[in-house]
């Protein structure tokens, strides 16, 4: 067992267990959006999980990091939290906020975080403009919202673990990037009617079954 | 050519070539071939000049040699004659008669071809007295005119390979990274980090050990490793050598940028020659060191450089970073470890080990030794590359050597770097040029590009034209860098616009520091350096556009105008006939008078009037 101190509570948790993980069991809340417990390799990709720990001269992402004996963690600096609320309120910046019309209503990722960073999902002083994009809707099962889609990647991946290779992928570079479906569109081909893993890991409501829609 | 059984062999090759070069004592000219000269015309230059000394029946008596980039480009083509180091810029095929006639046959100099110094006015005859020369300290960069890069005999003959000889034969893995480490050699890629450091970690991992050369320069204003890759591309190769045997490896990949065709045919020949002779593949000079060297032709985008996403690039996959937890020389390419060096890094490896680290590590600061490849551009008379020792000051680079601002314009600022580097004002003219004094006043080494800017550029809309610039290369995966660039943008484009409001420049800190923490690669940690670089020292600037609507240098056309100064104005009528929209009229040696209402700010009056009457309003 390591012991470790986060917020100034005295924790003791199992070594090498991964940083975020311990915290979100712990009942401290980090934001986050594209942690995934079973992923080794994390993409750490939506930059808001961090927190600072002492002999580190920068805020880290935790779940990059793995407890170690004795560290001391910060999750709730004002530096950091002053950091996270910028960088919600950029990704809030590009996205359809119609919560009422939203599946993900009350159990979506984004309103948590939200309330947690005491801000409203509208992001204020900042060009709010959703991306020009033409997506794909063609896909027999599957329905994809780009302007909602948080480009977590967490879909990628639990498609390919339940079906040995991904049925999805992330498509374009920069502003234009987005999720698209490749392969055969022939309903037969695909497992999707059957999976739909990638709507159930979503933490927003930007993959849903076209049974759905 | 035979292969090259052991080291006797080499040694005994290279005594032969040496031997033959004393025995004929020619003449020799260099004649510039990289991609800047070229473009010029150094392909026609090059047939009249066999040609004109067939007529005169010299060619076996001169030897005309096609060398790599002399760094003074814009003064391509260049010829340089030897020994007497008689220098020609500019050449063209009707010089080609008076130059064989006079300078080949007569030993006399054209004065009339010879370089003319900008300031002092006067001629200068020989390479080694023209300022943007004599500063300079060329310990990397030197060979490119004296050797025919697709020639490995040349490169052989200047000491080429002895490195690898002694480390393969006289040094112990071990030992070779301490001459590294002592040299103080730190990777000339833009990070900086410390070369023997990173050897020393990829040695230590288990696997399959790889080792890359980073040939991407995506940024588009620096071609330093162009030109070493067209100009001396086997250095490169032999400073990978040296790697590989030091950390164990023997495979090697160079990822070169796809626009870069004449750098990619000369490290294809230079990989050609050194596998013929024996200097790459199995057994290499029997001692027992297989090591082989690919080629790799990178998409182009500017984040493949970063050294993640340039291995997933090298693996197939599209060229994003990752987050760098699990460090590359751990599990890099194809999950192996790799050791990653840039280009301008590996020329460096096989002068430390020929004249030793000591030798080397006199040159340059405390922690930055060595020299360094600027390539300086913009608003400077002499544009080109320039090597100088680290610690040189932006002075020294910028005035003396670049041979200061042009049309007697004012110094304003010169951005570091790269597109994600800072702008440095003229405070900071006299700061000793090396890694961490750049950082200090918010800058980077980056690739080495040097931007002169002068009085009239507009720092606002300098950061936004970087930014637009990032935009584009931002790979997408982070939200920060994704979306923060694109904010920052929006924020400078509206200020430039003159639709600036209060609380725009906290709002581009605020965005801009939460970058430089929270992004999850390079690019996105240094995209915001262009506009806060530019907020720390000229943020009243950024407050005459925002309150006052005014751009002081006159470029956000929505944001100034031009006026006629009757004190100033001579009524020379010369601005008068080159406006385009006929917004100027008055009689010879009266006041002109400018109408706005016709004026669409061209700049062409301003630039033309000798006396500054028109002025910025
Ligand atoms: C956005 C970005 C672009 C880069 N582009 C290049 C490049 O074109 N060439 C290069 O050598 N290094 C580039 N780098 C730096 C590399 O990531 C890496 O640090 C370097 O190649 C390591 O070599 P060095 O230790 O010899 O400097 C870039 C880094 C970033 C973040
Ligand atoms: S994804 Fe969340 S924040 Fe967005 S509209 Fe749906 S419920 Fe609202
Ligand atoms: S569709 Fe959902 S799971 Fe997939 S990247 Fe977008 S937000 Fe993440
Ligand atoms: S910082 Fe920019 S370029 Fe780097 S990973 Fe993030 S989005 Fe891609
Ligand atoms: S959860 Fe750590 S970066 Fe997304």
């Amino acid at each position: 067992m390591s012991k470790i101190i986060v917020d100034e509570q005295y924790l003791e948790i199992i070594e090498g267990t991964n940083l975020l993980q311990a915290c979100l069991e712990n009942n401290i809340y980090i934001p986050n959006l594209c942690y995934l417990k079973e992923r080794k390799e994390k993409n750490a990709s939506c930059r808001l999980c961090f927190v600072e720990i002492e002999g580190m001269p920068k805020p880290v992402t935790s779940c990059t990091l793995d407890v170690e004996d004795g560290m001391v963690v910060r999750t709730d600096t004002p530096a950091v939290r002053r950091l996270q609320r910028t960088a919600f309120q950029l990704l809030m910046s590009v996205h359809e906020v119609d919560c009422a019309h939203c599946p993900a209503n009350k159990k979506c990722e984004l309103q948590k975080i939200a309330r947690f960073l005491k801000l409203g999902l509208k992001p204020k002083g900042l060009d709010h403009s959703l991306r020009e994009l033409e997506t794909d809707h063609d896909h027999p099962f599957l329905e994809y919202f780009p302007h909602r889609c948080v480009l977590c990647g967490k879909c990628i991946y639990v498609c390919k673990k339940r079906n040995g290779r991904p049925y999805l992928t992330f498509a374009g570079r920069g502003l234009d990037t987005q999720i698209s479906f490749f392969g055969d569109k022939d309903p037969l081909k695909l497992p999707c009617a059957e999976c739909l893993a990638c709507t159930l890991i979503c933490p927003v409501a930007a993959i849903i079954a076209k049974t759905d829609t | 050519m035979l292969k090259l059984k052991n080291r006797e062999a080499l040694n005994n090759f290279r005594n032969n070539i040496l031997s033959k070069h004393q025995e004929k004592d020619k003449k020799l000219i260099s004649l510039c071939a990289g991609s800047g000269c070229g473009a010029y015309g150094t392909e026609k230059v090059y047939q009249t000049l066999t040609e004109e000394l067939a007529k005169h029946n010299l060619q076996d008596e001169v030897e005309i040699k096609l060398t790599g980039c002399h760094g003074f480009c814009e003064k391509g083509p260049i010829m340089v004659i030897h020994p007497e180091g008689i220098f020609y810029p500019q050449v063209k095929e009707t010089h080609i008669p008076n130059i064989v006639e006079k300078t080949i046959k007569n030993g006399e100099i054209d004065k009339s071809l010879a370089f003319k110094d900008h300031i002092t006015k006067k001629k200068i005859f020989h390479e080694e007295d023209i300022p943007f020369y004599k500063l300079q300290q060329r310990i990397i960069f030197g060979n490119n005119g004296m050797i025919d890069p697709t020639s490995i005999k040349d490169y052989i003959s200047v000491d080429g390979y002895t490195a690898l000889d002694k480390v393969l034969f006289e040094m112990t893995p071990d030992e070779i990274i301490d001459e590294i480490r002592k040299s103080g050699l730190r990777g000339r890629g833009g990070g900086g980090f410390p070369t023997a450091v990173k050897w020393d970690s990829c040695r230590k991992h288990e696997g399959e050990r790889y080792v890359i050369c980073n040939a991407d320069e995506g940024d588009p204003g620096a071609y330093m490793d162009r030109s070493l890759l067209e100009g001396n591309p086997h250095s490169i190769l032999e400073g990978m050598l040296i790697a590989a045997r030091a950390i164990g490896s023997n495979q090697g990949y160079i990822y070169v940028r796809h626009e870069y065709p004449l750098a990619v045919k000369n490290i294809e020949t230079a990989i050609n020659q050194a596998r013929e002779i024996g200097l790459l593949g199995k057994n290499i000079l029997h001692s027992d060191f297989d090591f082989d060297i690919h080629i790799s032709r990178g998409g182009g985008a500017f984040v493949c450089g970063e050294s993640t996403a340039l291995m997933a690039s090298l693996e197939g996959n599209p060229g994003r970073p990752r987050a760098k937890y699990v460090h590359t020389v751990e599990k890099g390419f194809r999950q192996s470890p790799s050791l990653l060096n840039n280009v301008e890094t590996w020329t460096n490896v096989p002068v430390i080990i020929n004249k030793g680290a000591d030798w080397y590590s006199r040159i340059g600061t405390e922690k930055s030794k060595g020299t360094k490849i600027f390539s300086l551009v913009g608003k400077v008379v002499n544009t080109g590359l320039v090597e100088v020792p680290m610690g040189t000051s932006l002075r020294t680079i910028i005035f003396d050597i670049g041979g200061g601002i042009p049309k007697k314009k004012e110094f304003k600022a010169v951005q570091t770097g790269g597109p994600s580097g800072g702008c440095i004002p003229k405070e900071f003219l006299d700061l000793g040029v090396d890694f961490d004094e750049l950082a200090k006043v918010g800058s980077i080494m980056g690739s080495g590009g040097m931007i002169v800017m002068d009085q009239d550029t507009c720092m606002v809309d300098v950061a936004r034209y970087f930014l637009d610039f990032l935009k584009e290369e931002s790979c997408g995966q982070c939200n920060p860098c994704r979306e923060g660039i694109k904010q920052m943008l929006a924020i400078l484009t509206d200020i430039c616009k003159g639709n600036g409001k209060e609380g725009d420049i906290e709002l581009l800190e605020e965005i801009g520091g939460m970058l430089q923490k929270f992004s999850l690669c390079g690019l996105g940690t240094s995209a915001p350096n262009p506009v806060l670089s530019t907020i720390r020292y000229f943020r009243e600037e950024y407050e005459a556009h925002i309150r006052d609507k005014k751009c002081p240098a006159g470029v956000c056309k929505p944001l100034f105008h031009y006026e006629i100064d009757p004190k100033a104005c001579k009524g020379c009528q010369a601005c008068a006939k080159k406006c385009p929209e006929k917004a100027i009229t008055g009689e010879k040696k009266k006041t002109h008078i400018l109408d706005r209402q016709k004026c669409i700010k061209c700049g062409i009056c301003y630039d033309i009037c000798k006396f500054n009457a028109i002025i910025i309003r």
